[in-house]
């Protein structure tokens, strides 16, 4: 991989889909489209059921968030399984209960969206993925945000909170974003205590809660005391930790009940944001195709701090996401190493949090990170 | 004709005790059960929509009610239509793509999707006739082996598709290679069903007309009424359960054929998603008569089909209408108490 020009592929910013996004992103504007607003039903669909702790209930949240908007009526499937049958779920929402806008919110629907789509014109279909590329149906939408900025968050609380210096990762699959969130947990970590360590497994599945619970037993046994599951549910890792008596940090949606002692905060998807395309497809205004961003364009939360997080640490997380927000703060910058002491980025270099191409492109793990990411770099 | 008579009341009193039982169920949940019983009409056949999505869950549940109801025929209690389905859609895919140089060869594509069909009716008769050799032969339950067959055909299909046969280039799922566009199969013109739903007719039509009008069939009756009896006249008892177990699981098998020419295009996990559980529902409902297979299958892919609007209508769980195919597989088990119990169907005594 070449790291010399990193810094230009600003340039490569300047011409993606992102920035047009942004700007039209202003034309959503509410306010003045409010007056106009007309009845309107929406639909989700969830691979599983909504309250899973996870994934779904993120999107539920979301949904139920949407569902204030003036004139929205909401509709709901759960356990809708990514074939052929999820398309006879959306046809069937839009044909016998007119669902105008739809919400298949889990990532393997996109196939099947980019076959009903072309079918129903008068129809949104809004997915969250950030899949869509030049050339797919006007009426479909992809979002995503960027979820290592919350992580690298808490990182921070966990940097802070750590005992032993040893702090503990669990990744469902060897993908890039799920090396994004473990990188920005790390950074952030050692941005506040640059000998922190973090042991970083990988169990291969999405939803498998005996390996999940080992995992974090096993960490625990090491001497992990702050731990971050990144798989659909992470709810087994938070509750044994916080019967193990370590701290945890959340993913996905709210999870600070699951551990009254031990949560300090979390990383949260914020598909709320949806409301601003159902808004648009309400008025007639205009909006945006692929949507990606993190505390900037608002894509992205923090779950509330546990009751374990003193306030001096609340107060240095809360900059660090002003950080974000302002952009002041960059999550990859230089110098940096990864874990096999490669250089990734030399001192002075920076990456600008929206550098899609070096984020999708991430295969490394970076310094302090105790474990290997299983892929040819 | 009485007995048919017969069957067809008592049938119609269990359906009707099921929906009696569910209104209790959907009460008890306060929800109206008129209101819910007019959408699962609406989400099932109240609309063309509606029809296309019930026939299209009926089609595999035809073929898999076929696995149980011509086993059942010879005596045997078969449950493994899953693992035939899965089974036949495995070897569908290999033979999809066995036939994908079929084009540069000069032959037309529908050679591969003849082929594709066979292989998967071959791999699920196979497959089920496994268990039928192992009852005829060491005396194995087969209610017990293809009830495990099952879990060995979806670990098997899982590991293929996450392992040798996995495609890399699709990284959402765990998926086989595609077999060719051209093997694939469309929808049937008029009705927009995939052919799914005519191999399924066709093949409950073939399995009534063997049973019924020849001497195999007759055979099975025999063996299936009395197994000693069967030995005594000397009936090949072995071949005649092999061919049924094997007749049985071609038909799931070729299930799993249809699902990957009409629907999926490659095996995946999706191809194990209960069609074959619900095939004994729909057989047992059909009490192992090919002819009503035709007519349970739609009626049970239309409670399937308007699952999803019941739970939106009525914020019901998902599971409301497996609560329901239950109720009505329970009161169908019931019901065969009453035969042979009311007067009306029983034969006349004649006066002397």
């Amino acid at each position: 991989m070449d790291h010399s020009k990193r810094n230009s592929r600003r340039k490569f910013l300047a011409d993606s889909g992102n920035v047009i996004a942004a700007g039209s992103l202003a034309a959503l504007l509410p306010g003045l489209a409010r007056a106009q607003a007309k009845p309107m039903t929406i639909g989700f669909l969830y691979t599983g059921v909504r309250q899973d702790y996870g994934w779904n209930q993120a999107h539920g949240v979301a949904a139920r968030q949407i569902a204030r908007l003036d004139g929205v009526k909401l509709l709901e499937q759960e356990n809708v399984p990514e074939t052929a049958e999820s398309e006879k779920v959306m046809e069937s929402m839009i044909r016998l209960d007119g669902a105008r806008v739809l919400f298949p919110t889990s990532f393997g629907f996109w196939p099947f969206i980019m076959k009903v789509a072309p079918k129903f014109p008068e129809v949104l279909f809004v997915h969250a993925g950030g899949l869509w590329k030049d050339g797919d149906p006007k009426n479909t939408i992809g979002y995503r945000g960027y979820m290592e900025e919350p992580h690298y968050l808490s990182g921070i609380a966990a940097g802070r909170m750590s005992k032993t210096g040893k702090i503990g990762f669990i990744g469902a699959k060897p993908l890039y974003f799920i090396f994004n969130n473990c990188n920005g947990f790390i950074l952030g970590a050692r941005s506040v205590n640059p000998k922190i360590t973090c042991q970083v497994l990988i169990t291969g599945d999405w939803n498998n809660p005996v390996k999940e619970a080992e995992a974090v037993n096993s960490l625990v046994d090491q001497g992990v005391d702050v731990i971050v599951g990144n798989t659909d549910s992470p709810k087994v890792v938070i509750e044994t930790a916080e019967r193990r008596g370590i701290y945890s940090c959340g993913y996905h949606t709210d999870l600070s009940a699951l551990a009254p002692k031990g949560f300090l905060t979390g990383a949260e998807w914020n598909w709320g944001k949806g409301a601003d395309f159902v808004r648009a497809w309400q008025t007639g205004g205009t909006y945006p195709n692929l949507l990606r961003g993190g505390f900037k364009r608002d894509m992205v939360k923090l779950s509330p701090f546990g009751a374990a997080v003193p306030e001096a640490v609340r107060a240095e997380v809360l900059r660090a996401r002003q950080g974000f927000a302002d952009d002041k703060l960059a999550l990859y910058r230089g110098p940096l190493k990864d874990n096999e002491g490669n250089v990734v980025l030399k001192a002075g270099e920076t990456i600008d949090n929206e550098d899609n191409k070096f984020k999708f492109g991430v295969k490394f793990l970076v310094e302090g990170a105790i474990g290997k990411t299983g892929l040819a770099r | 004709m009485r007995e048919r008579a017969e069957a067809a009341a008592i049938t119609a009193g269990a359906l009707l005790a099921a929906l009696a039982l569910f209104a209790l169920f959907l009460l008890a949940n306060g929800r109206d059960p008129l209101a819910v019983y007019a959408v699962l009409w609406l989400g099932g056949f109240g609309t063309p929509f509606s029809l296309q999505a019930t026939l299209t869950q009926a089609a595999p549940l035809m073929l898999t009610a076929l696995c149980t109801a011509i086993p059942a025929r010879a005596g045997l209690l078969v449950i493994g239509g899953e693992g035939a389905l899965v089974a036949g859609g495995v070897f569908a895919v290999l033979a999809g793509l066995g036939t994908a140089g079929l084009a540069t060869a000069g032959l037309p594509a529908s050679v591969g999707t003849v082929a594709t069909c066979a292989a998967g009716a071959a791999g699920g008769a196979a497959w089920i006739a496994m268990a039928g050799a192992l009852k005829h032969l060491r005396g194995v339950n087969e209610t017990i082996s293809t009830l495990l067959l099952n879990y060995i055909a979806i670990a098997v299909l899982n590991h293929l598709v996450s392992g040798p046969m996995r495609d890399p280039a699709v990284s959402l799922k765990a998926t086989s290679w595609a077999i060719p566009q051209a093997t694939m199969v469309g929808t049937i013109p008029g009705i927009g069903v995939h052919w799914g739903f005519a191999f399924g007719v066709i093949a409950c039509l073939l399995a009534f007309a063997l049973l019924r009008f020849t001497v195999f069939g007759f055979s099975v009756d025999v063996l299936g009424g009395n197994a000693r009896a069967a030995q005594l006249v000397g009936l090949p008892i072995g071949r005649l359960t092999l061919i049924a177990c094997a007749l049985g699981g071609g038909g799931a098998g070729l299930a799993g054929a249809a699902e990957i020419i009409a629907v999926h295009g490659a095996a995946s996990s999706s191809l194990a998603v209960g069609f074959g559980y619900g095939g004994i529902l729909v057989a047992f409902l059909s009490r192992q008569n090919p002819l009503a297979i035709i007519f349970f299958a739609i009626l049970v892919g239309g409670i399937s089909a308007s699952g999803g609007l019941m739970q939106r209508r009525f914020d019901l769980p998902d599971a409301a209408t497996q609560v329901l195919q239950g109720m009505i597989f329970l009161c169908v088990l019931a019901s065969n108490a009453f035969y042979g119990r009311i007067r009306l169907f029983q034969p006349r005594a004649v006066a002397e």
